[in-house]
């Protein structure tokens, strides 16, 4: 093996993280792993479970703390001030400085703030970090009618989390449908209707034109006491509220990398090896943005999968040889208060010209299915599914495979992924097929999860 | 309306403890010669000076009615201790059924046990509609914010509780006889015979296996599974374990629980367990060949097909017991690999003492030798019982639900799941299947792993889950915000990619 080197990663967030991970499977490198939000790698995205109570913070340390000694990955919390790209270091707001041979940035992303309200409100936050849930635990207990702005997964995990706390929740979105920058029409109404059965309001086509706050009384110390008290949409509307929830979006960590003169536009550029414009340099996970994106991928996509495989690929090209980051067909899943999401594939809000729709929607189950394909020769390009869980090898095989709809649907059994016993949609959905397209009837293939259960 | 429920709840135990402080103690010779059934026991005891005193005395006080009993009989066996006349010392300890003979009980009792149980009872299921008003999904909201549910002050009270009862139930049942007695018209009912403390447990645990199983179903609407293995739990512990029996004692066939399946059920190869079937003709024969089939046959080939978990989740009563009313603490298993380790010594060497106390008992059995290299079969049987059968199955098995979660006994003890496990971990089509790569690590399928299974740790590699100790209940795939995870006996459907 070539001579060892120190390779240190700014972020201990999932891609820092698996980073590490996978260059200590392949290498003896010395590894450093900073952040200054925890000491222990947590799961960012079941911060929501801890408010509500589902879980402790302990519980969301994906590896016991023994770990990281054991993989000798050593922990650093400190705060990354300057990046000195010519003298491979790295300077700490203690002062103290660090040198690298090779650098990872995995910085990952904030929340965007609102154009609309003053800086430094109280009372109006995001939450990405660990900081942002301190600080909305600390002020829950005196909120009573919460605004949420933007109509995104974040957004309705705020949502969730505040109205388990008996707070009156509004979601303000831009859109005409929920997620509608993403979901097709039928899906977002489908997720507006079951956020609003559980008691969470959605006001569409809204935005925010400004905000009102108040001066809070001069025993109160802070520095600046104007907390929220109403905000008023473009429409005119106005809604009162001692929280606003700003989940419009996250924007990558680039800062830091910008000032050391790294490239970087909205995150910080990288080639198909993960590299930026430094050499040694690399930056993967949501703070990365891909110069050139493979098929059916966007530049930054700030989600945890992505996030995963490029710490997966950034160690393989520093440890053995230069490799393409090749993510391969998109998934990604959700779950909207008690609505599961999954999708595969390249679903599009709108679809293109050369694209057709398949859907099926048992409204009173909240369950849906839609398959996009290709017009010209039926192969499916996407799935979207709602209330059902499907199979991500099967879903991914089918497009990678170009499979027909017809093919798809006679063989949706393979893709089921449900419990046990649960009921099975197939002959629904194949009526459905059979409906749309009477000149190419189908037949039910297997038969029924139950007997198949009993005699798998 | 909560509020009202629980206090409902409240009074109910209140009227059920306030039970043991009523009803009268009036001692006979007929009640002496009954309950003690060694003829010789009876003879000496019953010529006993204090013994004679307490005869045709109104006792208003259980405390001292037992008192005074207990000494007479250890006044005389100290006698003889001292004069090193130890066959003659009386070793059978017939405290609870002379105090239970003796017990009379006023109205007042049936009047305070029935509006007790009602009480808590309808306190129960109010709560349970109250909840059924919300919609359906995972209901997990405060879990760790509850005292009672996180090892809280409540918690370790509600625990305390649980272990003095055991404690009191295996060891001085004689303080339970107005529960018992409370009871007895349900046992003469079904058995014709006068209710025991282990008829009065049984009644309790079924009764609480219904009650918190149709609490979990309601809890659990959304999930097929869920309310499918909940009933059949509900249904086994009802008929075979609690009404089966009581009606083969009725028609003078030995007491069994059909579904008891060695060595769980350690006294199933006892000499006398064997020599009651032996004797009760072709339906014992039956019932000795069934516990065997079961034991050889039966349980490799179904744990085979399904995994341990047609056994751990579908029938068995400790785990009937650990769904239903242990159910709020399954989150309190310890997930760290340490726990991992110390449960792999504790349940093997449970298996390995059940082994040899079998191998013990079936030589003295076969051979009528009672010794066997020089120890007593007897005596590792006893040991088995005291530690095993009582203090680990009972004292620590359900005691601790509050402290250590539900599975304790089924997790770290049951050499029946270690049995199962053997199958399960290397001869099974059962796994947890994981949904390629899904998983965004947010550790709720391990949190809520009552056997203590780090789940996110192989479900955030992609791997699938391959655990002697699963006990298959679902829960980890019915928390997991991203359906990531499925349990799954059938052939593998797609290689990994
Ligand atoms: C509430 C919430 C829910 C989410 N749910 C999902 C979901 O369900 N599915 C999904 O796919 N994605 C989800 N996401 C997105 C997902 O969590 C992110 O894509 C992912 O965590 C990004 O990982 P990362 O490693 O790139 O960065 P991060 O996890 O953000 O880690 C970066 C770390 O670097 C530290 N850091 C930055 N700069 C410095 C510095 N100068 N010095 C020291 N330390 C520094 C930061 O403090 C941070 O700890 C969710 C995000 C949030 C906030
Ligand atoms: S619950 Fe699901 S998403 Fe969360 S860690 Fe477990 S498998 Fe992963």
């Amino acid at each position: 093996m070539s001579e060892l080197k120190h390779i240190v990663i700014i972020g201990n967030g999932i891609a820092g993280v698996t980073a590490a991970r996978n260059i200590r499977k392949l290498s003896d490198h010395k590894i450093t792993l900073i952040s200054s939000e925890s000491e222990y790698f947590f799961s960012r995205t079941a911060l929501m479970y801890v408010y509500m109570g589902h879980q402790k913070l302990e519980h969301l340390k994906p590896y016991e703390d023994f770990f990281w000694t054991k993989n000798r990955i050593d922990l650093l919390k400190k705060h990354v001030e300057k990046v000195d790209i010519s003298t491979k270091n790295l300077l700490f707001s203690d002062g103290q400085t660090l040198h690298y041979d090779t650098l990872i940035f995995a910085t990952g992303s904030r929340y965007r703030w609102h154009d609309a309200v003053p800086k430094d409100t109280l009372g109006v936050q995001g939450l990405y970090s660990l900081q942002d849930l301190e600080k909305l635990e600390e002020i829950s207990p005196k909120i009573k009618k919460a605004v949420i702005v933007g109509g995104g997964l974040i957004g309705v995990e705020l949502a969730e989390m505040l109205h388990s706390r008996d707070i009156e929740v509004t979601i303000l979105v831009r859109e005409s449908g929920f997620w509608g920058n993403v979901l097709p029409q039928e899906e977002a109404k489908l997720v507006t209707k079951h956020i609003e059965s559980r008691g969470a309001k959605i006001l569409l086509n809204s935005e925010i034109e400004r905000v009102t706050t108040k001066v809070l009384d001069s025993k109160n110390l802070s520095p600046n006491p104007s907390a929220i008290k109403s905000i008023i949409t473009k429409k005119g509307e106005i809604l009162d509220c001692d929280f606003l929830g700003l989940t419009i979006g996250v924007e990558p960590q680039k800062d830091l990398a910008a000032a050391a003169g790294i490239e970087t536009n909205r995150g910080i550029l990288v080639n198909d090896c993960l590299e930026t414009s430094v050499k040694d340099i690399f930056a993967i996970g949501d703070c990365s943005e891909l110069r050139n994106p493979t098929k059916g991928r966007k530049a930054t996509e700030p989600i945890w999968y992505t996030g995963k495989m490029m710490g997966e690929t950034v160690a393989e090209s520093i440890c053995q040889k230069s490799k393409k980051y090749n993510p391969g067909i998109f998934f990604n899943s959700a779950k909207f208060f008690d609505l599961e999401y999954q999708t595969y594939g390249d679903i599009q809000p709108i679809l293109a010209e050369n694209e057709s729709s398949f859907y099926w929607e048992n409204s009173q189950e909240e369950k849906c299915l839609r398959i996009n394909y290709c017009t010209q020769d039926e192969a499916v390009i996407g799935f979207n599914v709602f209330g059902i869980r499907f199979r991500q090898v099967v879903c991914q095989q089918w497009i990678a495979e170009k499979r027909t709809l017809s093919y798809v649907i006679e063989h949706l059994e393979e893709a089921n992924f449900d419990p046990e016993f649960f009921k099975n949609c197939q002959s629904e959905i194949v009526a459905e097929y059979n409906f749309k397209f009477p000149e190419k009837t189908i037949k039910l293939k297997k038969n029924s999860g139950f007997w198949r259960t009993i005699f798998g | 309306m909560i509020k009202f429920s629980y206090s409902l709840i409240f009074i109910g135990f209140f009227c059920l403890f306030s039970i043991l402080g009523i009803g009268e103690f009036k001692l006979t010779d007929g009640i002496l010669k009954k309950n003690i059934y060694s003829e010789n026991h009876y003879a000496v005891i019953s010529k006993l000076p204090s013994v004679q005193k307490m005869i045709g005395q109104n006792y208003s006080s259980k405390i001292s009615f037992i008192s005074d009993l207990q000494s007479a009989v250890n006044q005389h066996n100290s006698v003889l201790k001292e004069q090193k006349q130890w066959d003659k010392v009386i070793w059978t300890d017939y405290t609870f059924g002379v105090t239970n003979g003796s017990f009379t009980a006023p109205n007042l009792l049936y009047i305070l046990g029935f509006v007790g149980l009602f009480f808590i009872i309808l306190g129960v299921f109010l709560i349970i509609s109250q909840e059924k008003k919300s919609p359906t999904g995972i209901k997990n909201n405060d879990i760790f914010k509850k005292s009672i549910s996180s090892r809280g002050i409540l918690g370790i009270i509600l625990g305390c509780f649980l272990i003095i009862f055991y404690i009191v139930l295996y060891w001085f049942p004689e303080y339970l006889v107005n529960w018992v007695a409370l009871v007895n018209p349900i046992s003469k009912l079904l058995s014709g015979n006068p209710a025991s403390q282990w008829f009065l447990y049984g009644l309790l645990y079924t009764v609480a296996i219904i009650v918190m199983g149709i609490r979990f179903i309601i809890k659990y609407r959304h999930s097929k599974y869920q309310q499918f293995r909940t009933g059949s739990v509900i249904f086994f512990q009802t008929t075979f374990a609690f009404l089966l029996p009581e009606i083969l004692m009725r028609l003078n066939l030995p007491y069994q629980d059909l579904k008891n399946i060695f060595p769980l059920d350690y006294t199933f190869f006892f000499d006398y367990k064997i020599q009651e079937k032996i004797n009760s003709g072709t339906f014992g024969i039956f019932m000795l060949g069934w516990g065997i089939f079961l034991f050889l046959v039966g349980t490799p080939l179904m744990t085979y097909f399904y995994g341990k978990r047609w056994y751990c989740s579908w029938i068995c009563g400790c785990g009937g017991l650990a769904e239903t009313v242990g159910d709020s603490f399954r989150q309190l298993s310890d997930k760290s690999l340490k726990s991992w380790k110390i449960e792999r010594y504790t349940i093997y060497g449970v298996l390995v003492f059940a082994g040899i106390m079998t191998v013990f008992t079936l030589y003295s059995f076969f051979t009528g030798q009672s010794y066997l290299l020089g120890i007593p079969s007897y005596e590792i049987q006893k040991w088995y019982g005291f530690f095993i059968g009582s203090i680990f199955a009972g004292v620590v098995g359900t005691g601790f639900y509050p402290l250590m979660g539900n599975r304790v006994w089924c997790r770290f003890g049951c050499p029946l799941a270690a049995y199962m496990g053997i199958f399960q971990r290397f001869k099974s089509k059962f796994r947890i299947t994981v949904n390629g790569g899904q998983c965004i690590s947010c550790g709720n399928c391990s949190t809520y792993c009552e056997m203590g299974i780090d789940v996110r740790a192989y479900a955030q590699r992609g791997q699938d889950v391959v655990r002697a100790s699963c006990v298959g209940c679902g829960v980890c795939s019915a928390v997991c915000p991203r359906g990531v995870l499925n349990l799954e006996t059938g052939s593998i459907i797609v290689d990994k990619f």
